[in-house]
């Protein structure tokens, strides 16, 4: 045998490519702000070049310490945008929250517990109040949180003229406060210790908290939160709360390590906290988002108002620079999620070059056992205008047809005339290939859900709908994506083929046009009722059928237009050898004759212009990307073909239709009772034709599990 | 049935919206009518003759600037760095002045840099796509910054020689100041221009409905600039008042509480944040409203900060009578917005 192509070194490296590992890493979220993360690093690193000490440990922790309040407001923002709205008011409820800390502390002399959470509970009264406004009042965010923000700034500003002596003559001899002010916890200051574990809990309660998915789901979609029966107003008003109370906390901490309130106590921090949220890749769309985010953007924000004022520069080019970056981020973020989806889709197919042998002659009258010829031309019609696509055929004991069609349904003909149709069972998905298991159960492989079985009582169950992950793959590939044709081993194993985990099946077309080793040959074992990768970065694989001996499997790989089997006993077991090598066109469905045979349906015939493209990755990617999907190049679909080959690969004969009117793209076929049952991916009806010169009484059920079976010794 | 509730109801937001809108003005005109009553029974040295010149002279200002406000809400935008342009721009030519330059170059070298800013404003909104707020209230911090480091000083003196300079501001037509009939010619231009010419249509259109407005064949995007353009003039119109006015210009007025005065003129008056709705007038009535209150306050010695708050709340219950109003769709409404 030849060697075996899917995994030479050529296969092997096309399972790899730059472009493709980036339109995938583009696909995930976390990719997002990953630039944001290394700009932060580089300032760092720029940071610790200009300024002496900058990375030196007592410097990132008193950094820590001044950044830590700052953080709070940030985190507060990021909520509020993440729900698709905004809280400016954020730097004027801190500087409320850093004077009701110092009022209740000196002047009200209330111990310092008591004053943390009266502080507290006035930066949710304060929040409360942009929060009824703005979810049961549904007001402007914008705008009224501007407003607040005047209303409050300039009551704070009225409160510290009135108190500013008291606060200056007054002290405290509190513990806990002197230990908010200066401490540290867990060897970090203890405002970043408490801002660390409230990020800790804010990710917990963001990601995976109910509460957490209705504020995301309000932003990314206001209505659709609404229709899903999400509190819309009450999780807006309490938003706003939490993002007063945060401030408010941010105020405490403030409050205890400067013990003193001015003018200027969070002034400009809403826009400071904006450009950072935004920067950090928190979407102004709202509904994107993660705390993490929101901290990269805002160790940003501070270490560079930080750094350029240790460097000498005068605040308000600080104030310029940070406008431009919040100009350049809202640019960014406009551009990047309306645009998005059109750059995963413009990079996300990555064909690779591929070579095909020339293909054999079907030219009618040649020697070649694939010579044209009309044997399908006059096939009888069953279910005509029926059935819509029925993609595999299978007939039972009772002599009745099961086709699985585009509409998700079991279609099932009985009567003597095959004239009775009926719908058997209603699975959704797109069911494919089908086979009955010794039970009398009818295994079905569905595109878009995973492998699923039908009782003879018509009951539904699901099998399975995921394998083992692969650990090292971008693209999870634990779903089924597109389950299409299966065939069960003796000893009840399900061996079936997932023929992209790329694609799906209304995009497949895409995976043959892209050319890599996309596909697997996956394997669900009842005993233990688990589903494992057989055979991982397999071409396409499409067609499944366990051998006459059931020792081996064969495999159609509809890309590479090959035949192989894979071992599952004997001195081979575990290796996979090419049983065919060149089809004069694309395999699909295989299934045993009566003869000790196989057919083998074609769905589509190789032509020399889709041989050439394969072997022009870049054409095809133009093609895809700037062709409309109809004019795209495929092979010829307009004949219909099956073939009959031996068990050691010879193709014995071929049936055509070569008008293709009838039994075009040919998918399945089986032999029942002297008759060759036809099924197509997009025919309008189920197709027969009687053979010659065959086993009369032979039927697939019987010769597998029952009396007739075959000595497989 | 359901089909005449759901007109019915809807009907009935209209006509609420209609009967207001046509409204609005007069009520306003009406309040200020009764403010002023009220305050020259009650203030001593309200009701004379120069404090009433003194008080159309100061909103003068304050009302051009309203016109440009006006103009961007009513096309569904808004421009927060509208002072920071009138502040940025005239700095620095008042600051080439005081090195040189002539008094004609340094006025046409304001305009030149507002109508810049203005026109960055505008691309940022129209071919970025960026929320309006967004960009303008970044613009605002980067003019600030950027002026203030051409013009490191936070006043800039005006000479105080220059005619041509203070005129617009200072000057005195019949024993009426100039700054009035400034703001009455603007007023009546800007009347002109959104009532009569089809681009004026146009910025209705577009605030009504920008989709439909494009779909029409209007060039939204040109549109667009064009308008944030004309505000950052009447941005430089209201500047050059200002620094006749005061002889100075102070950059501190970009961080202070001026540009929520011009909204507050805005919305006060009847032009909608939806768009589309209102017009010169409002401008007018808005800003005779907040002059007598400003006017009055400054009799009353009114600490600035109480007067901030009460003008925070005025602007509040602007802002939620015209949500009332105008009620927006705000599951499809974007950020910003």
């Amino acid at each position: 045998m030849s060697m075996t192509t899917y995994d030479s070194f050529g296969a092997r490296a096309r399972r790899f490519s730059p472009r493709l590992v980036l339109s995938e890493l583009m696909m995930k979220q976390w990719f997002e702000p990953v630039i944001p993360f290394f700009v932060m690093i580089a300032l760092w690193i720029a940071f610790s070049v200009v300024i002496r000490d900058y990375s030196s440990s007592e410097n990132i922790l008193s950094l820590l310490r001044l950044f830590a309040e700052f953080g709070f407001v940030a985190l507060a923002m990021a909520f509020c945008l993440i729900t698709g709205g905004i809280d400016l008011s954020v730097g004027a409820i801190f500087a409320v929250g850093n004077f009701s800390a110092l009022f209740f502390l000196l002047v009200m002399e209330w111990p310092a517990g008591l004053a943390i959470l009266a502080t507290l509970a006035i930066g949710g009264a304060v929040g409360a109040m942009n929060g009824l406004l703005i979810g049961y009042l549904k007001a402007r965010p914008f705008l009224t949180t501007l407003v607040t923000l005047i209303i409050l700034r300039a009551t704070v500003n009225l409160l510290n003229t009135h108190y500013a002596t008291s606060f200056a003559t007054n002290s405290t001899d509190s513990n806990v406060w002197d230990f908010l002010g200066s401490g540290n916890l867990f060897g970090l200051p203890v405002n970043a210790a408490t801002l660390l574990i409230v990020l800790l809990i804010g990710h917990v309660f963001l990601s995976r908290s109910r509460y957490g998915w209705h504020l995301t789901a309000i932003g990314a979609s206001r209505k659709a939160a609404r229709h899903a029966g999400i509190r819309v107003n009450f999780m807006l008003f309490a938003t706003y709360v939490l993002s007063g109370v945060l401030c408010a906390a941010g105020g405490v901490f403030y409050a205890a390590r400067q013990t003193s309130t001015d003018s200027t106590t969070g002034v400009g921090w809403e826009f400071q906290a904006l450009t950072a949220v935004v920067l950090g890749g928190v979407s102004l769309a709202g509904g994107k988002g993660t705390v993490w985010r929101a901290m990269i953007g805002a160790l940003i924000v501070f270490s560079l108002t930080n750094g350029l004022v240790r460097s000498g520069v005068p605040g308000y080019v600080t104030s310029a620079i940070i406008g431009v970056l919040l100009l350049a981020a809202v640019g960014i973020d406009v551009k990047w999620s309306k645009n998005r989806g059109k750059v995963i889709q413009k990079t996300y197919v990555n064909p690779a070059y591929f070579e095909l042998s020339p293909p054999p002659s079907v030219k009618s009258g040649d020697a070649s056992p694939y010579a044209q010829n009309d044997r399908l031309i006059h096939a009888e019609a069953i279910g005509l205008d029926q059935v819509e696509g029925p993609e595999d055929v299978i007939l039972d004991r009772q002599d009745r047809v099961y086709g699985s069609t585009r509409d998700g349904n079991i279609i099932r003909f009985s009567g003597p005339d095959l004239d009775q149709c009926e719908i058997f069972a209603h699975i959704g998905g797109r069911p494919l290939g089908m086979q009955f298991d010794q039970d009398e159960n009818l295994i079905v492989a569905v595109a878009g859900m995973g492998v699923y079985g039908v009782k003879p009582d018509k009951t539904v169950y699901k099998i399975t709908d995921e394998t083992n992950r692969t650990w090292y793959k971008l693209n999870d590939d634990s779903r089924l994506r597109m389950a299409d044709d299966l065939d069960i081993a003796p000893d009840g194993k399900i061996y079936f083929s997932d023929c992209t985990t790329r694609y799906e099946m209304t995009t497949n077309t895409l995976d043959i046009l892209e050319a890599r080793p996309n596909g697997r040959l996956v394997c669900y074992d009842p005993a233990t009722k688990t589903t494992s990768t057989v055979i991982n970065h397999f071409y396409f694989p499409n067609g499944i059928c366990i051998s006459h001996d059931g020792k081996s499997v064969l495999i159609a790989s509809t890309s590479l237009c090959k035949i192989f089997r894979y071992w599952l006993e004997g001195p081979r077991k575990g290796q996979t050898e090419v049983l065919i090598d060149q089809l004069p066109g694309n395999p699909d469905n295989i299934n045993r004759a009566s003869d000790g045979t196989y057919w083998l349906a074609l769905v589509g015939i190789r032509t020399p212009t889709f041989d050439l493209a394969m072997r022009k990755p870049d054409f095809r990617r133009r093609m895809v990307k700037e062709v409309p999907i109809d004019e795209w190049l495929a092979p010829g679909m307009n004949h219909g073909c099956v073939l009959k080959f031996t068990e050691d690969g010879r193709t014995l004969e071929s049936f055509w239709d070569p008008t293709g009117v009838s039994h075009s793209t040919l998918t399945s076929m089986r032999e029942h009772k002297g008759y060759l049952y036809l099924g197509g991916l997009e025919n309008n009806r189920i197709g027969r034709v009687k053979l010659t010169g065959v086993d009369e009484s032979w039927s697939g059920y019987e010769a597998y599990w029952g009396a007739k079976r075959r000595d497989r010794s | 049935m359901a089909i005449d509730a759901t007109t019915r109801r809807f009907g009935n937001v209209q006509l609420r919206a209609r009967s207001f809108a046509a409204n609005q003005e007069r009520i306003v005109f009406l309040i200020t009518a009764a403010l002023i009553v009220l305050f020259g029974i009650g203030l001593p040295g309200f009701a004379t003759v120069d404090n009433f010149l003194n008080l159309l002279r100061s909103i003068s200002i304050l009302g051009i600037l309203g016109l440009g406000m006006g103009l961007i809400v009513i096309s569904r935008g808004i421009d927060l760095s509208e002072v920071a342009i009138m502040a940025g721009s005239w700095s620095i030519a008042l600051i080439e002045i005081q090195q040189g330059m002539g008094a004609a170059p340094a006025i046409m070298l304001a305009l030149c840099l507002a109508v810049v800013i203005g026109c960055i404003n505008g691309v940022m909104v129209a071919f970025v796509e960026a929320p309006p707020l967004f960009v303008t209230l970044a613009a605002g911090f980067v003019i600030y910054g950027a002026a203030f480091w051409f013009a490191p000083a936070w006043v800039v003196y005006a000479p105080k020689e220059s005619r041509a300079l203070l005129f617009l501001g200072a000057g005195q037509i019949g024993g009426v100041p100039v700054p009035i009939f400034v703001f009455a010619a603007a007023a009546t231009v800007a009347h002109l221009f959104l009532s009569r010419t089809s681009i004026g249509r146009f910025i209705y259109a577009q605030g009504d409905n920008p989709d439909a407005a494009r779909l029409a064949g209007i060039a939204l995007r040109p549109l667009i600039v064009f308008e944030y353009a004309l505000v950052a003039v009447l941005a430089w119109l209201a500047g050059y008042v200002w620094v006749g006015t005061t002889g100075s210009m102070q950059m501190a007025i970009t961080q202070g509480t001026m540009i929520f005065d011009v909204i507050l003129v805005v919305v006060l008056g009847g032009i909608s944040l939806v768009g589309g709705r209102g017009g010169v007038f409002s401008v007018v009535a808005g800003c005779m409203l907040i002059g007598v209150l400003l006017n009055a306050f400054t009799i009353m010695d009114v600490n600035s900060e109480v007067q901030n708050i009460i003008r925070g709340f005025v602007l509040l219950a602007a802002i939620i009578l015209d949500n009332w109003l105008h009620p927006r769709d705000e599951e499809t409404a974007r950020q910003g917005d």
